[in-house]
């Protein structure tokens, strides 16, 4: 039992970001559903069984016309077609989490896959349940998000505009501590420049799958010299 | 609501279903794939870096270029959160700074 709570405590810190723009995300989500027509319980009821955030808003086009589940299923893949990125990075880091691997990966929206990719528990903490706490608490800050906004969302008058901005900046500072940590940025610049460049090309709906495929593509022309370099012939570093 | 509740219900699973489909797909794809050095372990070690890099620009797909502002609040915003980091490593530090800096700006 101690081990958990030490894991929890490890883990806490590296989740205030993502609280704070949860909140605010969470609670702008229920608000919109609210004057949708749909109240608390079913917005609580969406971010507890998707908990995708962009998944979510693009879905309430699809809660107010008529209904369409086949293009809301193919909306939902493009939308979060980056989620495959994720789990092929963390294939070898989920490896070890037995029974809780399914909701490791259930969890795994943008921001709980940004800390696990560039976070190790500290020495002396269990690495699943570090990973765990992560998407746990992740998870239960975009529920109860949803689930204030939902209730009393239309109370609140202060201006929080720009506030989600909070994320942004979270991705920014994992970006230039990867950068820091690297000697090697080519992958990181392949990443920006990609997607920026069929940003301009595809405009902002239907980029994400043309930067993938490039992506992909030239990350696998760069194997080969990547593999002499790193001389990656035995054991990969962990 | 526009929809009935059984479809409201639909449409909810249809979401989690496809957000599922690309969670899982490369756990199941992958499954016994842990060969040393195969294209997928690659993958896996260049992927983290590209992937972070594509999320900055999502998350910058709605910037719009052509407002006054040309989005000048997200690229001083940005730069403030990665030249803090870089200077001082501190990540709350920088996210809340970059933050407060971009909702200054957007008030102006």
């Amino acid at each position: 039992m101690q081990e958990k709570t030490k894991a929890l405590k490890a883990a806490f810190p590296h989740t205030i970001p993502i609280l704070t723009g949860f909140m605010f995300l969470g609670m702008a989500y229920g608000i919109i559903m609210e004057s949708k027509g749909y109240h608390a319980g079913w917005t609580t009821l969406f971010s507890l069984v998707t908990f995708a955030g962009s998944a979510q808003y693009v879905a309430i086009t699809f809660l107010t016309a008529s209904f369409n589940p086949t293009a809301a299923l193919m909306m939902t893949l493009m939308v979060n077609a980056r989620h495959v990125f994720y789990g092929i990075s963390l294939l070898e880091k989920y490896q070890k989490a037995g029974k809780y691997k399914p909701y490791l990966i259930f969890g795994l929206c943008d921001e709980t896959f940004s800390i696990v990719c560039s976070t190790k528990p500290p020495p002396g903490i269990d690495q699943t349940w570090f990973f765990l706490w992560i998407t746990l608490l992740n998870h239960s800050y975009w529920v109860l998000g949803s689930l204030l906004g939902g209730l009393v969302g239309s109370l609140i008058s202060f201006d929080l505009q720009g506030l989600d901005f909070v994320l942004t900046a979270l991705f920014v500072v994992i970006f230039t501590n990867q950068w820091k940590s690297q000697d090697d940025h080519k992958p990181a610049i392949c990443g920006v420049v990609c997607s920026t460049v069929c940003l301009i090309v595809f405009g902002p709906n239907r980029f994400l799958i043309p930067s993938m495929v490039i992506i992909l593509l030239i990350l696998s022309g760069w194997r080969r010299s990547y593999l002499e370099k790193y001389e990656l012939v035995e054991e990969p570093i962990p | 609501m526009t929809l009935t509740p059984v479809e409201t219900l639909i449409t909810i699973g249809i979401v989690t279903l496809g957000t599922m489909m690309t969670r899982f797909l490369p756990f199941l794809l992958f499954k016994g794939a842990d060969a040393k050095n195969s294209y997928i372990n690659y993958l896996g070690r260049v992927l983290p870096y590209a992937s972070i890099g594509l999320l900055v620009v999502y998350c910058l797909k709605d910037v719009n270029l052509k407002s006054p502002a040309y989005g000048a609040s997200e690229a001083i915003a940005i730069f403030c959160t990665a030249a803090s980091y870089y200077w001082k490593e501190n990540t709350l530090l920088s996210i809340g700074a970059g933050t407060v800096i971009y909702m200054l700006l957007v008030r102006l």
